[in-house]
């Protein structure tokens, strides 16, 4: 699979190239900057980015505008976002548009390389995935929302599915059966209050009802 | 008390000054019957001269009692031109403070000279008083015996000269700070310039501390830049060729892998050990989308559960976003640190032209912000914007802490 990589120092996306590199991916262009990210995307139609979230000119948030742009102009275009400091507020952005095929990690998650190239390999087939920071805060955060209804156990369950894991993966983590996850879930598309007619993306509806409680 | 006497004896020829030219005016105006001359010549003298004698006193109070008589009006532009200072006249001369320096020359000097005169006269007499019998001996006995009435009269004179003498401090010194106190209340600025200037004063101050405080926080944003994109990035980079290495190479001997395996934990402590402190300096998310978006961020990396509510329709000032973020980060750092709370709970909300923040928890209470934690370096950060911080924490909880801080745009 073919990538572009947007990130401003020079050391850690020469680590970035290799790390990718190992995982299969073949890096057609490598940009300093938000614009030149575009510019690659656009001539080379990879089929995933990589975005630092902080770049110049600004150094705030280009690469979460960026991605969004990418989103929106090519959106078969995985998009991953790497940022020192995960904010959730960013995570809304970017998955507000579209939750298939994004992903928003800490860039010391790329420290464990084995599992950074299966995550993005997860958003590159059309995934997503959510740091567990972010995962985390948002279940934390403010009450009387229809994720108080939840129990512990499904709140685990749904915080692993907005990290982007499978069913399979859930059980693992969490050390129960498949059905056991299977059951779970249903009962949090039911206390959610989840369409039972869309059964295709209520699994991403969960994720984003459960971002969706962060907006205020 | 010398310092006293010779203050006053210098006082007696400058206060008099301006007497021969009113005494002259008065008495040729009485004897030609023509006041309009006699105006015309003493007037210029003593608007003139005031400036002269007032410079001369102050030179006096200066030098000989040590006290200052502020300066009147700013004397800098004074000195730009003869223009200038003549296009000012017409103001100067109706200004009160003209005509309270000629009022103090002209009418309150012969009056000052005259007490200036009775205490020197005093200590005179007492000094001739006191040394009676050493004068005795020099008039010859006959004129001695009849005329002093040595025996009776003697005994009187040096008493007399000793109590003036013991006297003589006080009455100098009273007589000093009279004189300091009227020049200053008549040379020196009046009521309405001393608030004036002191109004200058306190917006020089409230500049400078603004001032201050944008350096500060520009301080505190570089360092969180130089730090982003040095030292995190490098620490990064370093943690994933270690990662490579783990993953790429399984033949590696055992002790070595599980060296590498090591640095590279140590690594990514460090990283996220780093990110705290830096984040705590300025995050990036806070100029970007405020603070609603930047508490909930701060408070997505707390190990207990906090509720967060920012109720705000607009952003306010980056500096009062600067001080609230540090405020929560802060309180809440203390809460981790010290409360052993369970929870935890943080709002923020615009009350009029005030941002308040408070923030709550359940744990042990008893905090004191005199006891060298952080929220007496958070009370300084909150006075130095004009806020106002109370910390409320009765043994037992809860500890409630709150800012308020202005911000009017």
């Amino acid at each position: 699979m073919r990538a572009v990589i947007a990130e401003d120092s020079v050391l850690l996306r020469v680590g970035l190239v290799k790390v990718l590199e190992m995982g299969g991916f073949q890096v057609v262009a490598e940009a300093g900057d938000a614009t030149a990210l575009l510019a690659a995307v656009e001539r080379h139609r990879p089929e995933l980015a990589l975005v630092d979230v902080r770049m110049p000119p600004s150094f705030t948030d280009e690469g979460v505008r960026a991605a969004l742009e990418i989103r929106r102009s090519r959106p078969g275009t995985a998009v991953v976002l790497l940022s020192q400091y995960v904010e959730e507020r960013y995570a809304a952005d970017l998955l507000s548009a579209d939750t298939s095929g994004v992903g928003y990690l800490l860039k010391q998650r790329v420290a464990d390389v084995t599992e950074f190239v299966e995550t993005v390999r997860r958003v590159a087939g059309g995934g997503t995935a959510l740091d567990p920071q972010v995962v985390a805060q948002l279940l934390l955060r403010r009450s009387n929302d229809p994720l108080e209804r939840l129990t512990p156990r499904e709140r685990d369950v749904l915080a692993l599915m907005a990290e982007g894991h499978s069913n399979t993966g859930i059980a693992e983590s969490l050390t129960i059966s498949e059905s056991a996850v299977a059951k779970h879930i249903n009962n949090i598309f039911a206390k959610l209050d989840l369409p039972v007619a869309d059964t295709g993306h209520r699994r991403v509806l969960a994720v984003l009802r459960f971002l969706g409680t962060s907006r205020s | 008390m010398r310092r006293d006497v010779g203050f006053l004896a210098t006082g007696v020829l400058p206060h008099l000054a301006l007497v021969p030219v009113w005494a002259w005016a008065w008495t040729f105006a009485d004897r030609t019957g023509q006041w309009i001359p006699a105006l015309l010549v003493a007037a210029p003298l003593v608007v003139l001269g005031a400036p002269l004698l007032t410079a001369a006193q102050r030179a006096r109070h200066r030098v000989l009692l040590g006290v200052d008589v502020a300066p009147t009006a700013p004397t800098a532009a004074d000195r730009t031109s003869w223009a200038a200072a003549a296009r000012r006249l017409p103001g100067r001369l109706s200004a009160a403070q003209t005509w309270r320096r000629v009022g103090y020359h002209l009418l309150l000097g012969p009056l000052l000279a005259a007490a200036e005169s009775l205490v020197l006269t005093a200590a005179a007499a007492g000094l001739a008083g006191a040394t009676s019998y050493g004068w005795a001996w020099a008039v010859p006995a006959q004129a001695r015996q009849s005329r002093l009435g040595y025996a009776a009269q003697l005994p009187c004179y040096t008493l007399g000269g000793l109590l003036l003498l013991g006297a003589l401090p006080w009455l100098a010194g009273a007589a000093a700070r009279g004189e300091s106190r009227a020049a200053a209340a008549l040379l020196g600025p009046g009521r309405s310039e001393r608030l004036r200037r002191l109004q200058q004063r306190v917006d020089h101050l409230a500049e400078s501390r603004t001032g201050l405080i944008e350096a500060v926080d520009a301080e505190r944003r570089r360092i969180e830049r130089d730090l982003h994109d040095g030292t995190q990035q490098r620490l990064v980079s370093l943690a994933v060729n270690l990662g490579l290495v783990l993953a790429t190479t399984p033949d590696l001997p055992d002790g070595a892998r599980a060296a590498v395996a090591e640095a590279h934990l140590e690594a990514k402590q460090a990283i996220a050990e780093l990110n705290d402190l830096v984040r705590g300096l300025h995050p990036a998310v806070l100029e970007d989308r405020g603070l609603d978006a930047a508490l909930s961020g701060l408070a997505a990396r707390l190990p207990l559960p906090v509720r967060l509510r920012v109720e705000l329709d607009a952003r306010v000032p980056p500096g009062v976003e600067s001080v609230a973020y540090f405020v929560v980060s802060e309180a809440l750092a203390n809460v981790i640190k010290h409360a052993g709370a369970t929870r935890t709970e943080v709002t923020v909300r615009q009350v009029g032209a005030l941002l308040r923040v408070n923030v709550t928890d359940d744990g042990l209470g008893g905090a004191d912000p005199s006891a060298g934690t952080g929220l007496g370096g958070l009370a300084k950060r909150v006075g130095a914007v004009d806020g106002a911080f109370h910390v409320s924490s009765p043994v037992g909880g809860p500890t409630t802490v709150t800012a308020e801080l202005p911000c009017a745009r």
